[in-house]
């Protein structure tokens, strides 16, 4: 056993630093450190910064443009960039549909969309959910009829992340009624641009439009479009769900986190003395620190399998994961008291410099609290992962 | 990075299981508690000969110089095993001699099986604060009331603690002597503990002792060998969660309720999911806990230790509980080993420092404070 990163892995941390010290803007630093709203030109110039570098799709093949960086690498890349406050590289193109096209894509899709994922010309978003599929996703209903040269597409998707800024969205449709809802299930690439798509914002609880409904309208969609066989989606759609998982734990932002809510709770004062020095509040703060330390060698662990394939331990990060990002927020929260109540949007939006209230750290943490109740339900809910773990791992 | 085991060490944790499943089982581990002895020699002459007591020991001694992580595979092995015999104490006390130097011809007899330890630190007022001490030191000769000495009973010799200068719970003053069992002024009243193991109380007085390492100045040496023995208890918890949540798996697959194996309901699912996150988390820091014990940086050594007695103690509070609560009323009889392993993880939890006194210790260290 040792649990030391080799002298390989630290030169190469040494150099991801390098790197970031270098090309991070300062000011898309500072708008994530202090959790203001990005917007899509934030988004795609970092994307860009990272993909003159060679680094926006590390886990993808050499071949099409990979690094070719181990997943110890690939961990410390996501760490470094989390650590540092880099704005993400949206997962719906690299780690998402990226895979599915090399894994069952044409050569044409694969010369055509790959490059352009990889350096962000194509915005992609996710046509999974719908409103009566949520958990139940296979049971989805919006459909895709075969005419000539093109599917037409009827039907609605939701929960779709930033799609009010995609070109493309890849979609599971139905193109089979009549068999086991599994096996009816295709996958689809559609232009955004297409006529009969409507985008409809959905404003969360923190007011931030994060996701959207994408209504069909007999919208046409070429053949060619079609990903591998015609009601194999479902295929498709789990090999996806089994790629790449380690990073849903979010150990690298969460690390980040415990430290600005340290700050928080240094300069919030309780008798006169700083907060993270009241004895309840600071058993809180280690407790959670202490789930993060076990978390951050289990997903170190879970690495160390992957080399045998990746598999249902995910759903451990996912579950930790998800619970420790909720708790950094709920203790900012607790921790900023009543100052938690200003709300200011157009501080948020970079409308203003500072915070009507007055403190800037503060303005962004109850909305943050409000919006990261999403963790234990995005991504399959965390219910839905203890039934992974308990048919996967434990075969109950 | 590597988290498997080496194939050595791997060797030693499948001998010790061999021994378990063939010797100590169940209802051999029952006689044994239920002995007047409360211990096994026959046990004990296994253990010995299988290494197990060489294991920690310096090669100069006879010994396999063996680190933290070498004894976590065997601690799983006697946690997974309910093992009741004088080894965690032995272990505990030589790892003292090893640390504090000089004192090579015990630790020859450690390794060779001939000596058993037993660590005579807590006192009635102390709780979980080691530096709480009130026995005394006067030119060598202790005088005061230990309790709760694990094994004290069948140990030759105790490492004890007594207060050479300052006050009750000063760091500075502690001294730390080894005394043999038949030294004149020593007195052991011999107990059973509610999880099979044995306890004592030992009385001194004025009973003449060996310094180990220099008058006064025994914290430090204090503070890193219990520190290792909170690493080595983390392991042993792992290995009886282990144990505890297969048997409560096995459980939920065969007993049948409303015409299916109970394991079929997702309230019973969810639970068992939620005890695999902890024992998962939990084995984590049992792991780097393992691998710290032993570090030079005190402070690493401090927080990771703590944090690990944390983790550990509330996974095995939650596992613990909860399988006896998926066992139904056979979780709460003596008849399945479900309960012997609960008392024996809430033993642990209460053992070298609860979950509250290392959260504390935890928010202590200087690294607790660092901020954006």
């Amino acid at each position: 056993m040792d649990l030391n990163y080799s002298a390989r892995d630290e030169a190469f941390r040494a150099e991801v630093r390098a790197f970031l010290a270098a090309n991070l803007p300062p000011d898309l630093q500072t708008k994530v450190r202090k959790h203001l709203r990005l917007k899509r030109e934030d988004y795609v110039r970092w994307h860009k910064i990272v993909a003159k570098q060679g680094w926006a799709a590390p886990a993808w093949p050499a071949e099409f443009g990979g690094t070719g960086w181990d997943a110890t690498q690939r961990h410390i890349w996501e760490e470094e960039c989390a650590i540092a406050g880099t704005p993400p590289i949206l997962p719906f193109g690299v780690n998402m549909v990226a895979p599915v096209i090399m894994a069952f894509g044409s050569p044409e899709q694969k010369a055509y969309y790959l490059p352009r994922i990889l350096d962000c010309t194509d915005w992609w978003c996710q046509g999974y959910s719908e409103p009566g599929s949520g958990s139940d996703l296979a049971s989805l209903k919006t459909s895709a009829v075969r005419e000539g040269d093109h599917y037409i597409v009827n039907g609605q998707k939701t929960w779709t992340t930033l799609g009010q800024h995609a070109d493309m969205i890849f979609c599971l449709v139905r193109t089979d009624p009549n068999v086991r809802k599994q096996e009816g299930i295709s996958f689809l690439l559609i232009d955004m641009k297409s006529p009969g798509i409507t985008v409809r914002p959905i404003i969360m609880l923190d007011e931030d439009h994060e996701v959207n409904e994408v209504f069909f309208d007999n919208v046409r969609v070429p053949v060619a479009n079609l990903v591998g066989k015609e009601n194999k989606g479902w295929t498709y759609a789990k090999y996806l769900l089994g790629h790449e998982r380690t990073g849903i734990a979010a150990v690298g932002r969460s690390k980040r986190e415990l430290l600005f809510l340290k700050k928080i709770a240094n300069r919030q004062q309780k008798n006169g003395k700083p907060l993270l020095q009241d004895p309840l509040f600071a058993a809180r703060v280690a407790n959670l620190e202490i789930e993060l330390m076990a978390l951050e060698v289990t997903v170190l662990r879970t690495i160390a399998q992957e080399a045998h394939g990746p598999g249902p331990q995910a759903s451990v990060l996912k579950v930790r994961g998800s619970e420790i990002q909720q708790m950094l927020t709920e203790l900012m929260l607790e921790a900023l008291g009543p100052q938690a109540l200003p709300f200011d949007p157009a501080y948020l939006d970079g409308e203003r410099e500072h915070a009507l209230a007055g403190d800037d750290d503060a303005a962004p943490l109850a909305g943050y609290y409000f919006n990261f109740r999403k963790t234990s339900i995005y991504g399959g809910s965390n219910e839905i992962q203890k039934n992974i773990i308990t048919q996967m791992i434990l075969g109950l | 990075m590597d988290f498997t085991f080496k194939e050595e060490q791997q060797q030693f944790a499948d001998a010790l299981r061999r021994w378990v499943d063939k010797d100590y089982g169940f209802e051999a581990r029952k006689k044994i508690i239920h002995s007047a002895a409360g211990v096994s020699d026959e046990a004990w002459a296994t253990l010995v000969e299988l290494g197990m007591l060489a294991l920690p020991v310096p090669e100069q001694q006879g010994g396999f110089d063996g680190s933290a992580v070498d004894m976590m595979v065997v601690m799983q092995e006697l946690g997974r095993g309910l093992v009741v015999e004088p080894y965690f104490a032995t272990v505990l006390g030589a790892q003292f001699l090893k640390l504090a130097g000089g004192q090579e011809g015990l630790l020859e007899r450690v390794a060779a099986g001939e000596l058993k330890l037993a660590c005579a630190l807590g006192e009635q007022q102390s709780r979980h604060a080691l530096n709480d001490v009130q026995a005394t030191d006067s030119a060598g000769r202790i005088t005061g009331r230990k309790t709760v000495v694990l094994h004290g009973g069948q140990a030759g010799a105790f490492i004890v603690s007594a207060r050479s200068g300052g006050a009750q719970r000063d760091l500075d003053g502690i001294s730390l002597y080894v005394v043999p069992r038949d030294a004149a002024g020593v007195q052991v009243t011999d107990y059973r503990t509610i999880d099979g193991q044995r306890a004592a109380t030992v009385e001194f007085d004025k009973a003449q002792g060996t310094l180990l390492g220099a008058q006064g100045k025994g914290w430090a040496l204090l503070e890193a060998a219990s520190d290792y023995g909170a690493a080595l208890l983390c392991a042993e918890a792992i290995g009886a969660m282990d144990a505890l949540f297969a048997a409560t798996l096995e459980y939920l697959k065969t007993r049948r309720q409303f015409g299916a194996p109970i394991g079929k309901f997702q309230a019973l699912q969810h639970r068992m999911a939620d005890m695999f996150i902890h024992l998962e988390q939990a084995r984590s820091m049992a792991m780097l806990a393992a691998v710290k014990a032993g570090s030079s940086d005190d402070e690493e050594r401090r927080r990771v230790v703590s944090a690990a007695k944390v983790l550990v103690g509330q996974a095995a509070r939650f596992v613990g509980q909860q399988a006896v609560q998926l066992h139904g009323g056979m979780g709460v009889t003596d008849e399945l080993p479900a309960a012997h392993y609960f008392k024996r993880l809430a033993m642990i939890e209460v053992t070298l420092g609860d979950a509250d006194h290392h959260l504390e210790r935890f928010i202590a260290q200087p690294g607790f404070k660092e901020a954006a």
